[in-house]
């Protein structure tokens, strides 16, 4: 019988310990963001999907030199990228840069690989889209759209 | 499935999973069940497996490192260094001091964000929903701190051979120190909270025992062999890395129950901030990256690398034929030895018994099924 009480105490006791700790929470600052209303702002160093880096002082305005570097190297083969040899300017000239997302694991293969430092990541998380295509970027618009 | 014919009209099967909140994944346990009673727990695996050690196989190497990642979600950083491990023992390449602390920093910080979604959803399994959403305001302070440098909130890619993809700066620094500070705040609260609480204790206390035999016929390693008073811990018990540079205790228990692997837990949360502690105080000036060579050939032969995992001994054993590509790679995970145990562990318990001893081992089971 003694028993059965200290155990009823011993119980509300405990109860009431961690009441104490969660009533102390409403005099907390709140640390929930309303994600869609409210967003924090991301760190530079965040890691999106790949850019080619707007360079002004290049006539196409992009670095990349159609080595295919990062093609080959990358091992989800999720890029396809084409150049093609125009008359009068020297080395191939980017036409085509497909990045499919869908398959990108963001490793930074193809940023270290590059031998001219022409692509970077963006800052880019939120990717929305109802069909497989929508993440089917196209880099060398992106960077040409870029004023 | 063993069901004895006397009793089998008294007794159900139960389907577990695959997509219980309990099961934290995609892990389907198949229970014989008598009443309200566990008879015959079988776990059924292979939901999520993306056949990581074939993929190992048919790329060159580098191409492996996000595969790493993704085989146990809360500790993508220690398997990134496992594999990076076994590739610079087995080439014969140093990472710079540097670097191995720098791994050895985010190693632990991962470890504690690992440690700290396990606190919170073992509660949660038991029904008490409050402490997640404070273990979950810890773990996002360390998610950015590790978002800053790596560039990632889960499924980092951030070691290479040879060191690491980015520097840690002074901003870095002070942020973990005011971390370290926060977080040994919080734990009293968390003693008083969750270890103080007469119904966790109540669910917890002398559920699923096991002795420290048992564990090491079934290859159980990790918080949950410590859990029965056996001291083993790669950091240890096969210094890696820079561990031995550093003072820190390896916790045990004897009671060998789900308490057991819940208090080894919490007092590792307070192990790993010692060694964050340190490895700050004494980071070394250098290079992060040492110089390779851009084409790393594998040499003929084979490597064995074994990190401690926030679940216990994780190994990687690379056997190479002088190519790019790895002749054959063994990832020998924890959870899966530890999930092992139940059937033996469990046969008998009651139904809410096995979602917490369940919770005490920890499971992650994309690095079940890999």
């Amino acid at each position: 019988m003694k028993d059965y009480f200290a155990q009823i105490f011993t119980g509300g006791k405990s109860l009431l310990v961690g009441m104490m700790i969660t009533l102390r929470e409403f005099f907390r600052p709140v640390v929930t963001v309303q994600y869609p209303r409210e967003r924090l702002p991301i760190s530079p160093n965040y890691r999106g999907h790949t850019i080619l880096v707007r360079d002004e002082e290049k006539p196409e305005k992009h670095r990349c030199i159609s080595c295919k570097m990062c093609e080959r190297e990358c091992p989800s083969g999720c890029i396809g990228l084409q150049g093609e040899k125009r008359e009068g300017v020297k080395g191939l000239v980017l036409v085509r840069y497909r990045l499919d997302f869908t398959k990108c694991s963001l490793c930074g293969t193809c940023v270290e690989v590059c031998p001219t430092d022409a692509l970077d990541y963006s800052n880019e998380y939120r990717h929305v889209g109802f069909r497989r295509e929508d993440f089917h970027y196209d880099l060398l618009a992106m960077v040409e759209e870029q004023k | 499935m063993s069901t004895t014919p006397e009793f089998r009209e008294h007794r159900y099967v139960l389907n577990m999973g695959p997509q219980h909140p309990s099961t934290h994944g995609v892990l389907r346990v198949i229970l014989e069940m008598e009443g309200e009673y566990v008879m015959d727990p079988q776990p059924v695996l292979g939901y999520g497996h993306r056949m990581h050690e074939k993929m190992a196989e048919s790329r060159s190497w580098p191409g492996f490192l996000p595969n790493a990642a993704r085989m146990d979600y809360l500790a993508s950083l220690i398997y990134n260094h496992g594999y990076v491990g076994v590739v610079e023992r087995l080439a014969g390449i140093e990472a710079t001091p540097r670097a191995e602390y720098i791994r050895v920093i985010t190693s632990e910080l991962n470890r504690l964000q690992s440690h700290l979604l396990w606190l919170g959803v073992l509660v949660l399994d038991l029904g008490a929903f409050t402490p997640i959403m404070y273990t979950f305001e810890d773990r996002e302070k360390i998610l950015d701190i590790l978002e800053d440098v790596t560039g990632s909130r889960l499924t980092y890619c951030y070691m290479r051979v040879g060191g690491v993809v980015r520097d840690i700066d002074d901003k870095f620094i002070e942020r973990t120190r005011e971390y370290i500070k926060w977080q040994r705040s919080r734990m009293p609260m968390y003693d008083k909270l969750v270890t103080g609480n007469i119904i966790f204790r109540k669910r917890v206390e002398g559920i699923g025992e096991f002795t420290p035999d048992l564990a090491r016929r079934y290859g159980l390693t990790g918080p949950v062999l410590r859990g029965t008073g056996v001291a083993y811990d790669i950091r240890r018990a096969e210094p890696y890395s820079v561990y031995p540079d550093f003072d820190f205790e390896i916790p045990t228990e004897t009671g060998g129950d789900c308490l057991a692997a819940y208090l080894v837990r919490v007092r590792e949360i307070e192990q790993s901030l010692r060694i964050l502690e340190q490895a700050l105080d004494r980071l070394p000036e250098g290079p992060f990256l040492a110089k390779v060579p851009k084409k790393i050939k594998l040499p003929a032969g084979d490597a064995t690398y074994a990190v401690e995992s926030p679940r216990g001994e994780l190994v990687y054993h690379l056997t190479a034929d002088g190519s790019e590509v790895p002749y054959r790679m063994k990832i020998r995970v924890p959870s899966f030895s530890n999930l092992s145990i139940l059937p033996e562990v469990c046969r008998g318990m009651l139904l809410s018994d096995l979602c917490a001893c369940m919770g005490s081992l920890d499971l992650v089971i994309p690095e079940i099924d890999r």
